[in-house]
């Protein structure tokens, strides 16, 4: 293939480093797109942090203060939908456009035109579903945006669902094409471009992670794809899936979506357990304890995943065999769950640990992340779901997951990886601040959420009894100061970006390893042209 | 070679555009289906242009960027390790796909073995049926649905079966068409090739028939669950066949062109695949929602 190398570097002199706005249109380098995914996955989060700030100022207080029930239930249903597609998902997706061709020594990601499309999609998919809520709080008539639960349950979203559903709709589909051909993209560029050397065992853990996310990515989001599908025909077409009257069943809705949503929610960890089992070790000195069971039990936990998904309905009436199913599965699930557990632990274990930035962040994702854990298992016991379901314990727990769990670890890989990134070292002023902020705030915003849940206080009500009052002042007070927190991460990441602060060596953690390091902060825009040999 | 050095295409507007030509689809093609299905909404540029508008730039989109990857393809940058992630990439996207079609099978088989009997008063729902609707008599294909609307099943022997033996034969003499690609016989390659797209419209041609026949004897997408399934499946699955006549036309051309060669044909080879799970995907709704 010489005449292919020889055509390669005169195209490389021609096209280094394009510059102004079609540097980041046009773009096909991984750095950029990944940067492009990063902030974008930022604003997203501070869109979706709005919503909820306007969801705790009217649960201040009990009775109705600021929005009327229809707009709150509109607040729920875009702000989760806004965090779970908009925020967490491309934030682990820019993570790995700019960590997996650095850690296995690739040029780029496999099909570069692509990942530049999979991102472009995403702001128009954002951009049709925020403009449903503008219409809803300023347009004429304010025709109601989608207001049925990030979950859209039929027959509330087919029968009714208000027009907007539809263009709803239209945008999962939109951001189901960017996913699955991202996630095409990472396992691609993960079998295909390592370099010499770097065999599937020797892989940096978040590679592994992200390799499984992928996977997951690609088996489920066509059949979200089917279930929106289905619901556009019933609402518009005369089909029946979800009506019972033509011999359909609105269950049938809550077993396709949960069939892609319970692996969707591993799709939004996963990556972290890699964040995590990168910055452990970097801190602890310690090489990870149990690599390959890592891998394994990321694997199995994939695999389970897609066998667990009724106990999110447990309260529908299913057999009792299924249920019983269900229920032990998910319990099993937690077995390969604790494995990564004890290991981050057995890592830290006699380390020489320091406590950076990254460090603290992974730490307190390691606890808090448990602590999720431990409410799914009580929710896996069904006799236990049947009075925990639908409250507000149940939102406790998908917080401390994905709020703590999820969202910190990309704190912590932003901390982390920032130096490489913009080649300064983040304010570690702003940093500490930013960190017991958020690390005390998001305690106080969700811990309260199990009390009142285990009390009986429903999810997704504009109102409250009485009786929740004290908890819920206390609750609100937590996501004002968590929002306020995450301004804080702005001007943090502002500043890296226009590298204000300490210049980054090329290695700016004495206990990190892997082939990131090796390149120079900030990684230029072309790197490992030539594959480094991984011994 | 994995140690070649890797081809990181130029920086290209079509990505961007591609997506706003996608966005103006699906904006454009939600208010057309209101627009369309619903008593109270008008008709505007929001709606039926836009939609048009928006698959037309689609396509030219698609069309130029394809152009361009051709061209990088016959003026040999494409690397072998290139190759090798289009393959992969092809894989895995028919990889999901298949769990697309899962979706509606999987709706499907839940239908046929919980709903309906659920809803005739088996397991612990005995009080459903009384209460909900007694009259109704659990059965597949569901030509009477609990509120009562009918309907015919569609048998599985008439042009059903003759669309199964198109395709089959569709898929020898794709297979006769790549061998003749592998050891260089253009003309038999055209032939063969030629003949399998032919037999791809002439299915289409017969499926459209079967629908129009249908639609006479009252199996429609609006006769309850048994016409939903039955016309999201074969619907979806017409398409793919579209597509991947398309495709298959695509590499027709570029076949008389001369841009293959047996190290060289990632793209003529896509298209074979998606047309074999075209296939297969047939087979099974021909035994499952036709025959059993
Ligand atoms: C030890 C592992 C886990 C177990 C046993 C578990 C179990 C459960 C159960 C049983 C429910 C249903 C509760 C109900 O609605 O009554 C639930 C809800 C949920 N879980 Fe978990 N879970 C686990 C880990 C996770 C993780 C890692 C995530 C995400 C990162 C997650 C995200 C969610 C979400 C988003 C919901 C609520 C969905 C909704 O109704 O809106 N869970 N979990
Ligand atoms: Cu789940």
């Amino acid at each position: 293939m010489s005449t292919a190398a020889a055509t390669h570097d005169d195209h490389h002199d021609h096209h280094h480093a394009p510059t102004g706005l079609k540097r980041w249109l046009f773009s096909t380098n991984h750095k950029d797109i990944g940067t492009l995914y990063l902030w974008f996955s930022f604003a997203m989060f501070l869109v979706g942090g709005f919503m909820a700030m306007v969801i705790r100022a009217e649960l201040l207080e009990p009775g109705m203060q600021f929005v009327d029930p229809e707009f709150f239930n509109q607040m729920t249903t875009v702000h989760g939908l806004v965090m779970v597609f908009g925020a967490v998902m491309p934030a682990t997706v820019g993570l790995a456009n700019w960590m997996i061709p650095l850690m296995i020594g690739a040029p780029d990601m496999a099909l570069p035109r692509m990942n530049n499309w999979s991102f472009w999609i995403l702001p128009f998919a954002f951009g049709i579903l925020i403009f449903a809520v503008l219409m809803s709080a300023f347009g004429a008539g304010n025709p109601s945006a989608p207001n049925f639960g990030w979950t859209f349950y039929a027959p509330l979203s087919t029968k009714y669902g208000p027009a907007s559903t539809d263009l709803f709709i239209l945008s999962v589909h939109m951001m189901g094409i960017s996913s699955i051909m991202g996630a095409i993209n990472v396992v691609v560029t993960v079998f295909n471009m390592r370099a010499p050397g770097m065999t599937l065992m020797k892989m940096p853990l978040f590679v592994w992670t992200w390799l499984i996310t992928a996977f997951l990515l690609i088996a489920v989001i066509p059949v979200l794809a089917g279930v929106v599908t289905m619901m556009l025909t019933d609402r518009h077409f005369g089909t029946s899936f979800f009506d019972a009257a033509g011999g359909g069943d609105p269950v049938l809705f809550q077993h396709v979506f949960w069939f892609f949503g319970h692996p969707e929610v591993y799709i939004m960890i996963l990556p972290s357990f890699g964040i995590v089992s990168a910055i452990i070790p970097a801190f602890a000195r310690k090489p990870l304890f149990g690599y390959a069971s890592m891998v394994y039990a990321t694997a199995s936990i994939a695999l389970l995943s897609f066998v667990v998904w009724a106990h999110h309905m447990f309260t529908v009436g299913m057999p009792l065999a299924g249920t019983l199913f269900f229920m032990y599965m998910t319990m099993l699930i937690s077995v390969p769950t604790g494995v990564k557990v004890f290991n981050w632990v057995a890592t830290m274990w006699r380390g020489s640990m320091t406590f950076e930035l990254p460090m603290k962040w992974a730490i307190a994702f390691v606890i808090l992340f448990t602590c999720g854990g431990l409410s799914g298992l009580m929710l896996a016991i069904t006799p236990v779901d049947f009075q925990y379901h639908d409250t507000y314990f149940v939102v406790a727990h998908f917080h401390y997951v994905l709020v703590t769990g999820a969202i910190f670890s990309i704190f912590a890989a932003a901390y982390y990886w920032l130096p490489k990134w913009s080649g300064v070292m983040p304010s570690k002023l702003l940093g500490e601040l930013h960190f017991w902020n958020s690390l005390i705030s998001a305690n106080l915003l969700f811990f309260p959420m199990h009390f009142v849940g285990l009390a009986g206080m429903p999810r997704r009500y504009a109102d409250y009894a009485l009786q929740f009052a004290d908890y819920n002042f206390w609750i609100s007070i937590g996501g004002f100061w968590f929002g306020l927190s995450q301004v804080i991460f702005l001007v943090v990441a502002v500043r890296c970006a226009m590298k204000k602060g300490e210049p980054a060596p090329a290695k700016p953690w004495e206990g990190a390893e892997g082939l990131e390091w090796e390149v120079p902060s900030p990684a230029p825009f072309h790197t490992f042209d030539t594959p480094p040999v991984v011994k | 070679m994995a140690t070649d050095k890797y081809y990181v295409p130029e920086s290209s507007p079509w990505p961007l555009t591609a997506s706003i030509g996608l966005c103006m689809t699906a904006v454009g093609g939600a208010h057309f289906i209101q627009q369309s299905t619903m008593a109270d909404m008008e008709p505007s540029f929001s709606g039926k242009p836009l939609f048009f508008l928006g698959l037309a730039w689609l396509l030219v989109v698609v069309a130029l960027w394809w152009r361009d990857t051709i061209k990088e393809s016959v003026t040999g940058l494409h690397s072998n390790q290139l190759g090798g992630s289009y393959r992969q990439g092809m894989l895995w996207f028919i990889f999901s796909e298949v769990m697309f079609f899962a979706a509606f099978f999987g709706a499907m088989f839940y239908t046929r073995w919980l709903i309906i009997p659920w809803l005739g008063g088996e397991g612990s729902n005995a009080m459903t049926h009384e209460l909900l609707w007694p009259e109704f008599q659990p059965m597949w294909p569901l030509t009477e649905t609990p509120d009562g609307t009918t309907t015919t099943p569609m048998g599985a022997w008439g042009l059903p079966a003759i669309n199964t033996a198109i395709l089959l034969v569709s898929s020898i003499t794709l297979t006769i068409a790549h061998h003749a690609l592998l050891e260089g016989k253009r003309g038999t390659l055209i032939l063969f090739q030629a003949m399998t797209v032919a037999l791809g419209v002439i299915f289409l041609g017969l499926q459209a028939l079967e629908y129009v026949h249908a639609y006479d004897m009252g199996l429609t997408l609006d006769a309850g669950i048994y016409g939903s399934l039955f016309f999201l499946l074969t619907g979806f699955h017409g398409a793919h066949v579209t597509i991947g006549t398309i495709f298959l036309l695509v590499t027709l051309i570029r076949v008389i062109k001369g841009h293959f060669s047996e190290d060289n044909c990632f793209a003529w080879e896509a298209g074979a695949w998606y047309w074999h799970f075209v296939d297969v995907v047939w087979l099974f709704l021909f035994v499952t929602v036709y025959w059993l």
